[in-house]
C-alpha cells in the first residue's frame, strides 16, 4: 500500500504541496544553470510539476521526488527543444544531479522579484518558480481567472529576456534595495493568506505555508540580513495564532475574545528568539518592529495584560522608520488602553483625511464612538466600514455591531 | 546589451531651471556635461531634442497625409533627449540612469535585434 492511500485528502494535498515547495525552485534553479534560458527552464519545471500532481495522488510521491521531477523536465526537454540545439545539447548532457552542492534559489527569487516587473506578476511567478505552484493554484488562491495568470507570467517572463533582467544576485550597492522588493513580495503574498481580500478561506490555497516557505528559504540563504529574520519572525507569530482567529464557521475572533491556550506557544518562544537574534544585529527595520509588537500581544498572558506602553513605543518607531497613516491608526488604538479612549480617538480623527477610504479607520473610530458613549456616531462609523471592506468575515462582524447597537 | 535611454523633461523641470540664475544654471549644465564624460566608454550616441513647441506630427495611412502641429501625444511629460548606451543588462542600465544628474524621468528600452 502507498503512503498517500492512507493519509486523507488534505493531509495528501498538503505532503504533496510541500514535497513540491521542496523541489521545484531548486529544479528550477539547475536548470536555468544548465541550459542558461530562464523562461525555458521554467517551462520544463512547469511541465513536471503537472506531471507529478497528476501521477504522485493515484502512484505515491516516488522515494526521490527531486530525481522524478528531472527526468520528467529533461525528457520533455529533450522533445520540446528540438529547435534549439544549443539548450537541447546542453540537457543531453547534463548528468542528474546538475548542481548539487549549491542551493542557487537566491538568483532565482532576484530575478522574480525584480523591480522592472510588475508587484503582481512578481508575485505569482516566485509562486509558480519558487515554491512550484502551477498556474491554476495560483488562480485559486488569488480568486481570478486561470488565463489573467497565464498572461502574467508570459508577459513576466517575455520582459526578463528581452529587456535583459540578469539572472544574478544584486550588487552591494543595490542590495538593501533588491532585497526590500523581495520581502514585500513575501509580506504581500502572507497577507493575502492572513486574511484573503474576498470569497471563502476554506477554498483558496494556504498561502501561509508558501510564505513560511520562503521567509525560511530566505533566512537559511541569507542568515545575517535581520529583516529577514523579522518577516520570518512575523509570519510564524501569526501563524501561532491562526488557530484562535476564527470560528468554525469562519467568523472573526477579536483579539480580546481570543482563547489563548489554542496559541502555539512553542512557536512563539521560536519566533521571539528569531527577533532577539535579529536584534543582535542593531539595524533595526520594519518587519523587526512590527514582529516585536506581535510577540508583545503574544506573550501576553491576557488581554488585560497586554504591555500597551511597549506597544505604542513600538508603533513610535515603526513610524519613525517608515511613516504611514496606518501604522499611526494602530499606535492610537494602543493609546486606547495605554491612555484613555479621548486620547485615541483625538488621534484617530486627525488621520481622517489619510484614511477616509480604509475600513479600519471607520472600524476603531466606531469602536471609540462607542467607548465614549456615542452610540449613534458609532453606528454611522461601522455602517461606512461595512460598505468598504470585501471580506466577508469582517462585512460578518460589523453587521453584528451595528445591530447590537 | 544596447538600450537607449530617453529622457522626459517635466513642465515643473523646466520651470525649475528657468528659476536657477545664470550660474547656477551653468553649474547644473555642468554636471550633465561630467555625467556624458565620466560615461564615454558606455555610450553610443547621444542627442538633444529642441522643445515641443517645434514639433510637427503627421499621420499617414488615413487618405491624405494630415499634418498638424505640436507632438503626437500632447502632456505634461515631453522628450527630450535619445542615449543610445551598450552595457551587459537591466541592472547596468539602470545604475547608469540612476546617476543621471537632468530632466527627473528615463525610459528605458533595450534596442531591437
Amino acid at each position: 500500500m502507498s503512503r498517500m492511500s492512507r493519509m486523507s485528502a488534505a493531509a495528501t494535498e498538503k505532503e504533496l504541496a510541500r514535497v513540491v515547495r521542496e523541489h521545484a525552485g531548486r529544479l528550477a534553479a539547475s536548470l536555468v544553470g544548465l541550459i542558461g534560458d530562464f523562461s525555458a527552464a521554467e517551462d520544463l519545471v512547469q511541465d513536471a510539476v503537472e506531471a507529478a500532481l497528476q501521477h504522485w495522488p493515484t502512484e505515491g510521491i516516488p522515494s526521490n521526488p527531486d530525481g522524478w521531477l528531472y527526468t520528467v523536465a529533461r525528457r520533455r526537454g529533450l522533445d520540446v527543444l528540438r529547435r534549439n540545439a544549443r539548450h537541447r545539447d546542453k540537457l543531453a548532457m547534463a548528468a542528474w544531479p546538475p548542481r548539487p552542492e549549491n542551493d542557487d534559489r537566491l538568483r532565482l527569487i532576484f530575478t522574480c522579484c525584480h523591480p522592472a516587473l510588475p508587484r503582481s506578476a512578481q508575485i505569482a511567478l516566485t509562486l509558480r518558480v519558487v515554491c512550484g505552484l502551477t498556474t491554476a493554484q495560483i488562480a485559486k488562491a488569488f480568486l481570478i481567472p486561470e488565463t489573467t495568470v497565464a498572461q502574467r507570467i508570459t508577459r513576466a517572463k517575455r520582459k526578463i529576456s528581452d529587456a535583459g533582467i540578469p539572472y544574478r544576485v544584486p550588487d552591494a550597492d543595490e542590495w538593501g534595495a533588491r532585497l526590500t522588493e523581495v520581502l514585500t513580495v513575501v509580506y504581500l503574498l502572507f497577507n493575502e493568506a492572513y486574511l484573503p481580500s474576498t470569497a471563502d478561506p476554506a477554498q483558496s490555497r494556504d498561502l501561509a505555508e508558501d510564505a513560511d516557505f520562503l521567509a525560511t528559504l530566505l533566512s537559511g540563504l541569507m542568515p545575517t540580513e535581520p529583516e529577514v529574520l523579522g518577516l520570518l519572525a512575523l509570519i510564524r507569530l501569526h501563524r501561532a495564532r491562526a488557530a484562535a482567529r476564527f470560528t468554525e464557521r469562519g467568523e472573526i475572533i477579536q483579539l480580546p475574545d481570543q482563547d489563548r491556550s489554542r496559541w502555539d506557544h512553542d512557536a512563539i518562544a521560536e519566533a521571539t528568539r528569531l527577533i532577539a537574534r535579529a536584534a543582535g544585529y542593531r539595524k533595526p527595520g520594519p518587519y523587526q518592529l512590527q514582529a516585536a509588537i506581535v510577540a508583545v500581544h503574544a506573550e501576553a498572558p491576557s488581554f488585560a495584560e497586554t504591555d500597551w506602553e511597549q506597544i505604542v513605543l513600538l508603533y513610535t518607531m515603526l513610524d519613525g522608520l517608515s511613516p504611514s497613516p496606518v501604522t499611526r491608526l494602530h499606535r492610537a488604538v494602543a493609546l486606547r488602553y495605554a491612555v484613555s479612549p479621548e486620547a485615541a480617538l483625538s488621534e484617530v480623527d486627525a488621520l481622517a483625511e489619510a484614511l477616509d477610504g480604509y475600513h479600519l479607520w471607520h472600524a476603531t473610530r466606531a469602536e471609540l464612538l462607542r467607548d465614549l458613549g456615542r452610540g449613534d456616531e458609532a453606528r454611522e462609523a461601522d455602517e461606512r466600514a461595512l460598505k468598504l471592506t470585501e471580506n466577508p468575515a469582517e462585512q460578518s462582524l460589523l453587521r453584528q455591531r451595528i445591530s447590537w447597537t | 546589451m544596447k538600450y537607449v535611454l530617453m529622457f522626459v523633461q517635466t513642465e515643473q523641470y523646466v520651470a525649475d531651471l528657468a528659476a536657477l540664475d545664470d550660474a547656477e544654471r551653468e553649474r547644473a549644465y555642468g554636471r550633465v556635461r561630467q555625467w556624458f564624460a565620466d560615461n564615454t566608454d558606455k555610450i553610443k550616441s547621444h542627442m538633444y531634442l529642441m522643445p515641443p513647441h517645434t514639433a510637427t506630427t503627421l499621420r499617414l495611412g488615413r487618405g491624405e497625409p494630415v499634418v498638424t502641429d505640436g507632438p503626437f501625444v500632447e502632456g505634461k511629460e515631453v522628450i527630450s533627449g535619445f542615449t543610445e548606451i551598450d552595457v551587459a543588462d537591466l541592472d547596468e542600465a539602470l545604475r547608469l540612469a540612476k546617476s543621471w544628474p537632468g530632466c527627473p524621468l528615463v525610459e528605458i528600452r533595450p534596442v531591437a535585434g
